[in-house]
């Protein structure tokens, strides 16, 4: 067993902490206070390739294996938790299509997500249906070609100005995939801002009205089938949501290094303050922890192994809630100043609140971890 | 192989549903505890012990529904792939 990274992972690790270090660090605090992203930065994004992490070369993507995805999660995570549920977003899509969808729609949706010409977004959420959802009340019904939508979908991350959603809906008994895409006829959306975290991820709330979708823009089989277009597509976003926690347990460890090796307190810097050096022991460890966790989540994945799935979901648990506890305590640390916009950990601690919440809030996690617990898989 | 790849796929529901006597012929759909996230691990076991991809258009619930029809979907897909 090695627990190593490739030197080829290694090398576009260091890729893409100077694009984020570049384009993204100086400007973060200023996304989140104005809640957006510029749509250059997003261009930007695009022709790194990042947008087709996961589309194959064979659709001008990049093919990465599952631990380098990870990495790229991780380093957006540790420059702007916003940018980094992009690439959430967008991917669980491009996963969908990819992995799902007819050769037809790979062919016409995966070259251009792969460069960014065309944003996607992942609507399930629904007022109504958040942890539940199978609850989802959107209705979709076959008129000849065209099914008509009816419903809201709400929280979508980046659903502003997505160009195509993988949008779920109750369709004759069972629940529906489609592809929406925002110039549909019945179609419209709604900003929502005001939010405590993730500020720039540009959240939205869909309206649709007699929807009018071709029946070519369904992924995947109603039922059973598309519990596999479901469950996938969750999969890869908890796996990103996960690895962006360890970017953001990152980023506090290297707010409160700083920070402490500058300050003096009682005649002393900081860092040489015991209580402090608690609070650092806890963020070095549990960053450790959540980054191998997070690793061997992703080395499931790229065996095809079935309790990747599990694995991810421990992985998405312990992240999320190792990067409360490191927000948190980063905050503590920077005292005042942490709770000023002048210092980037009150970002990260109201970041890791929404981290807690989406892609399986921390109790449905509990819940579905303990079941794992007992099946045949965990060792 | 048929014998086989039942064989597996009982082990493999074995972890997940303790004490289940499965016939071949038994719809796993209606003992009503299914749901979507084993549908996938169901899927991606299929795929990972019997080397072979599930396309979109195996994505049929009667292709899960029973050991046989699993045991079907393994011996054709794996019948069709190139000897290599």
């Amino acid at each position: 067993m090695k627990l190593e990274l490739t030197s080829e992972q290694r090398s576009s690790q260091k890729a893409f902490r100077a694009f984020v270090e570049e384009a993204i660090v100086p400007y973060a605090d200023t996304f989140d206070q104005e809640e957006c992203t510029p749509p250059d930065l997003i261009k930007k994004i695009g022709q790194q390739g990042y947008l087709g992490a996961l589309i194959s070369p064979e659709w001008g993507g990049r093919g990465m294996d599952m631990i380098s995805f990870g990495i790229l999660n991780e380093e957006f995570g540790r420059g702007c938790s916003s940018l980094r549920s992009l690439l959430t977003v967008h991917s669980m899509v491009t996963y969908a299509i990819q992995r799902w969808g007819s050769r037809q729609q790979k062919d016409l949706w995966l070259p251009r997500l792969a460069t960014g010409e065309v944003i996607g977004a992942f609507a399930l959420s629904e007022p109504n249906a958040g942890s539940d959802a199978s609850g989802i009340e959107m209705q979709a019904k076959l008129c000849g070609d065209t099914y008509l939508l009816n419903g809201r979908k709400k929280w979508i991350t980046y659903g502003e100005i997505a160009d195509v959603y993988l949008l779920f809906a109750q369709c004759e008994g069972s629940i529906a995939a489609f592809l929406v895409e925002s110039n549909f006829p019945g179609f419209r959306r709604q900003p929502l801002r005001g939010m405590v975290g993730t500020r720039a991820s540009m959240l939205a709330e869909l309206i649709l009205e007699d929807c009018q979708v071709p029946v070519t823009h369904v992924v995947g089989r109603k039922g059973f089938g598309v519990a596999s277009v479901t469950t996938s597509a969750l999969d890869i976003g908890r796996y990103s949501v996960a690895c962006g926690c360890v970017g953001i347990i990152q980023a506090c460890f290297e707010a409160s290094r700083a920070y402490t090796s500058e300050r003096k307190q009682f005649g002393a810097l900081l860092k040489d303050q015991q209580l402090i050096q608690q609070m650092m022991t806890g963020m070095i460890t549990n960053l450790r922890a959540a980054r191998l966790l997070c690793y061997n989540a992703g080395y499931l994945k790229d065996i095809g192994a079935p309790n990747t799935i599990m694995e991810t979901w421990i992985a998405k648990y312990f992240a999320s809630t190792a990067a409360a506890k490191a927000a948190s305590d980063a905050v503590q640390i920077h005292g005042a100043n942490g709770c000023s916009n002048a210092y980037p950990v009150q970002r990260y601690w109201r970041d890791t609140k929404v981290m807690e919440i989406i892609e399986g809030s921390t109790q449905i996690q509990e819940i579905n971890i303990a079941g794992y617990g007992y099946q045949g898989f965990y060792a | 192989m048929v014998t086989d790849s039942k064989a597996k796929i009982r082990e493999f529901l074995a972890r997940f549903f303790q004490d289940l006597n499965l016939t071949d012929d038994e719809d796993i759909f209606a003992l009503g505890f299914i749901n979507s996230l084993f549908a996938m691990q169901l899927v991606l076991f299929v795929e990972s012990e019997f080397g072979f991809t599930v396309e979109d258009n195996d994505l049929d619930i009667e292709n899960f529904r029973t050991l046989n029809a699993m045991a079907a979907l393994i011996e054709r897909k794996t019948a069709a792939q190139p000897i290599v």
